[in-house]
């Protein structure tokens, strides 16, 4: 096909909408059915190619898994407010100990909390549903470039669903060696119960995970470079779209080097080469040869610290990956529901682009404490805290598109207001960690634990959640519930902060994290009535998402019905049927302005889309 | 416009709560554990350091939004301002907060070379580098500290091995090996405000001068397996004087084959 820019080619003539209302389209709008277009249940909804239908299925199971995470980590609080007693209700799951957690089982919670909430919900909801769902839509495509690979996509993540979950049934449980996996505790069988065959099933689903988003990257680049509509210049191009750009590149660059690394370690596992194995260990009171590392390997002299560096070099990147698309569609709800234009459209790219640049020189304050040479820390360090700059011009332009306006507090401008607020909880306390002397003390801490939740929860998932709440119309042609809404976001906004605000705190005091009981040490014992504070308002916090749940399942169905623009908003998407049908847009679009033209003088409106004509 | 006030005030309460929780968290005994080593205090100042300038931006950040949400959620016929951004407050808002950065950064530099740069260890002391006190070395799930003995060799028949307790003298640089028999863990010693990785493989030199004598946990930091929460330790700061005593002993005990008990 011709990938440059024809809306509305032959072979993708559009199909009108399952929902849409009469006399919905413009006048002009083609309206003939193909037969190749009724396509049977299987292909509709399970093998299709249809960019739209392929961001549902990343957004459903993103939050199936989102569920499964989240009661980890409401196991995980729970063992911390009150260590080793048995948890209600669960004896079954622990005969041994009549419900109590084990301290093998609990570094397994955390290991694959952090896995599934980074890797199975962050970046698939972020790229794998928005990036689907808007891409095509807010660039005026009919589709992906590539659709099959599109589907691809998303079917590659299916052993990865497999591997990840088989882990958990496999002799010793799933892995153990924390998210980063490092070796040799990761590699070595007799290292920890998790990495008898949990740790490749680890390897095995996280290499999956990285061929799925590898397709989906190369799909979104070309998407974004080729498939514009006419007129759509690249600085005419929605912030969320750039956000997903920038992620995508990130992805192309960063994600071969994951992926080479976890098939390392997974040789190192099952090959036994050497690759991050040191020589002459004594692990478990057995040398290598005892426990079936061939004795070729012990002599190999492998190096820990290159797994970090190669892990790094992905997962810092892929930090920014968790945070950038969320900052795209904050900046563009902001600006819908604030009836203004976003303020310092080009600076927001170019931060957004630096975010990305120095991105990929930071990883090394992962490492600050874990002996590689200090001079290499001086330099991480000043990249780190050089990195603070970009994102603090977003928060700065944020609070600009803000001021001024015409503010509608519905629920998806609060939750992107909510993202504002805690992003810069999160952003600023990082200024610490990259603090190279600051880290040696706070490094592991539970203060680390704090700024991570402040980005990838209360920054990402709230930027998830305004998404959904914004873009759901486009999804179903049915407006979420607005009550129910404001009682989510408030009560997440009260018990999000509740729970990760005084971790800073319990950090500085010193608390380590991945830690089963930190109260058998003196130092930490006090701490015990904060940590059961934390867990009740953690425990509050899952169990209000009841409100989403409800709203969502509900307003999927019996919502209330709505056109094409319910939020009277500029950019493409809006000019597409609500829910589009396949091939997306049954009009013609031309493209004249950028997206942002809210308040503008020139109409009587108080926005002017982009595609109409003056 | 019940949302209106309702956002308004959560979006305040949290410069609100969020300061006033960091001026409270030292009587809440959440803060800071005494600091006894001779960086520490250095430390602690640039955590300091960094969390006024960082209180600020915070203040301000979360006020200017809590605000702006109340005063332009107000209904109001006109439409809002028509503007897509202003390049002077661009620059301003892109300068200073480099310039406070680039002073961050720099403010941070002399402390973390006093700590971790090999050519800043301690060399006129009783211990250095080529001279250790001991030997540390960690494993799944304890701390064993091997002093060299008489010869000051390591490997050799009369180091003198000990676990969970390292003795070290006060008001002195200690300078000690650290090295990891199995996987990774992390010497840390909330008191001493110091960290350091044992990396398999590898023998990392960490220095340290204790100035109070007493008894303070050595928690592993890093992530050792099943076992990590209780792999725990103490290191004991004594007087020259108990030193000399407690090698003493060490060696008695050592030589007795556990006879003498």
């Amino acid at each position: 096909m011709n990938p440059v820019a024809t809306p509305v080619a032959p072979h993708h003539a559009p199909h009108p909408a399952p929902h849409l209302e009469p006399g919905e389209g413009a006048p002009g709008t083609v309206r003939e059915h193909h037969e190749h277009h009724e396509l049977g249940f299987l292909r509709r909804y399970i093998f299709s190619t249809d960019h739209k239908v392929i961001a549902l299925q990343f957004l459903f199971s993103g939050l199936v898994f989102l569920v499964l995470g989240g009661l980890m980590a409401m196991a995980i609080r729970f063992q911390l407010a009150w260590p080793w007693r048995p948890m209600p209700g669960l004896s079954w799951m622990f005969p041994a100990t009549g419900g109590a957690i084990t301290p093998e089982f609990y570094t397994m919670l955390f290991t694959m909390h952090g896995t599934i909430m980074i890797f199975f919900v962050m970046i698939p909801l972020l790229t794998g549903a928005f990036g689907n769902f808007l891409i095509p839509l807010m660039t005026g495509a009919p589709d992906m470039a590539f659709p099959k690979l599109n589907m691809f996509g998303y079917w590659a993540m299916v052993p990865a669903f497999f591997f990840i979950l088989l882990g958990f049934f496999v002799e010793g449980g799933h892995a153990a060696g924390g998210w980063t996996s490092y070796p040799p505790l990761s590699t070595i069988e007799s290292a920890a119960p998790g990495s008898l065959s949990g740790q490749t099933c680890w390897l095995l689903g996280l290499t999956w995970i990285g061929v799925s988003s590898m397709m989906g990257a190369v799909n979104y680049v070309t998407t974004i470079v080729k498939m514009r509509a006419p007129g759509l210049t690249m600085m005419r191009l929605p912030l969320s779209i750039w956000g997903l750009m920038i992620t995508s590149l990130l992805q192309l660059f960063a994600l071969p080097v994951l992926t080479a690394a976890s098939i390392l370690q997974l040789l190192d596992r099952t090959l036994n080469t050497g690759f991050f194995t040191p020589t002459n260990l004594l692990v478990n009171n057995l040398t290598p040869d005892s426990f079936g590392y061939g004795s070729e390997a012990a002599a190999a002299g492998g190096q820990p610290l290159l797994w970090q560096h190669l892990f790094w070099f992905y997962s810092h990147p892929a930090v920014y990956i968790l945070v950038l698309p969320a900052m795209g569609f904050t900046s563009d709800i902001l600006a819908v529901h604030a009836r203004k234009p976003i303020f310092g459209y080009k600076p927001m790219v170019y931060s957004m682009s630096a975010i990305a640049g120095l991105g990929f020189i930071v990883w090394g304050h992962h490492m600050f404490t874990s002996g590689m040479n200090p001079a290499l820390g001086m330099t991480f360090m000043v990249s780190t805290i050089m990195i603070a700059l970009p994102s603090a011009i977003k928060v700065f332009n944020w609070l600009g598109t803000l001021w001024g306006g015409r503010i509608h507090l519905r629920t998806p401008m609060l939750f992107a207001c909510g993202f504002v607020s805690m992003f810069i909880i999160g952003g600023l306390s990082g200024i610490w960690m990259a603090a190279t002397p600051v880290d040696i003390y706070i490094h592991d801490t539970y203060i680390v634990v704090a700024h991570f939740h402040y980005v990838v929860f209360a920054g990402s998932l709230f930027g998830i959640f305004a998404a959904i709440y914004h873009w759901f119309p486009k999804m179903f042609g049915r407006l979420m519930n607005e009550t129910m809404g404001k009682i989510h976001f408030v009560g997440s906004f009260i018990f999000t902060n509740m729970t990760f605000y005084m971790m800073h705190q319990i950090g500085v005091a010193g608390l380590m994290r991945r830690t089963a009981d930190p109260y058998a040490y003196d130092v930490y014992a006090h701490l015990q009535p904060l940590n059961e504070f934390i867990t009740l308002s953690a425990f509050c916090m899952f169990a209000w998402q009841i409100f989403f749940v409800i709203n969502f399942f509900h307003s999927m169905f019996w919502g209330k019905r709505v056109g094409r623009n319910p939020w009277n908003a500029c950019s493409l998407e809006w000019d597409a049927p609500s829910p589009p049908g396949h091939g997306n847009f049954d009009r013609q679009l031309a493209v004249h302005r950028g997206p942002y033209e809210y308040s503008t003088p020139e109409v009587a409106e108080d926005y002017l889309p982009q595609t109409r004509a003056l | 416009m019940f949302m209106r006030y309702l956002a308004t005030l959560l979006f305040l309460l949290v410069p609100i709560l969020g300061v006033w929780t960091f001026m409270k968290a030292d009587d809440w005994h959440c803060w800071f554990p005494q600091n006894v080593s001779s960086f520490g205090a250095q430390i602690d100042g640039l955590f300091n350091l960094i969390m006024y300038m960082v209180a600020f931006t915070f203040i301000v950040t979360e006020v200017c939004l809590a605000w702006f949400v109340f005063k332009y959620s107000k209904a109001r016929a006109d439409k809002g301002e028509f503007t897509h951004g202003s390049h002077k407050l661009e620059m301003i808002w892109t300068a200073i907060p480099a310039l406070a950065l680039l002073f961050i950064a720099f403010t941070q530099m002399e402390t973390w070379a006093l700590v971790k740069f090999e050519k800043n260890f301690p060399k006129n002391g009783p211990y250095s580098i080529e001279k250790p006190i001991a030997e540390v070395w960690a494993s799944q799930f304890d701390w064993r500290f091997r002093y060299p003995g008489e010869d000051g060799q390591f490997g050799t028949v009369d180091d003198l091995e000990r676990s969970f307790e390292f003795v070290v003298p006060v008001n002195t640089d200690v300078v000690f090996r650290l090295r990891s028999r199995d996987v990774i863990h992390s010497f840390f010693v909330p008191e001493f405000r110091l960290k350091q990785d044992a990396l398999p493989g590898h023998t990392i030199p960490v220095w340290f001068k204790a100035e109070k004598e007493g008894v303070y946990d050595l928690v592993c930091a890093e992530l050792c397996g099943w076992g990590h929460y209780k792999m725990a330790g103490v290191v004991r700061v004594v007087s020259a004087a108990e030193y000399e005593k407690f090698q003493a002993e060490l060696k008695a005990h050592w030589y007795s084959n556990g006879k003498e008990e």
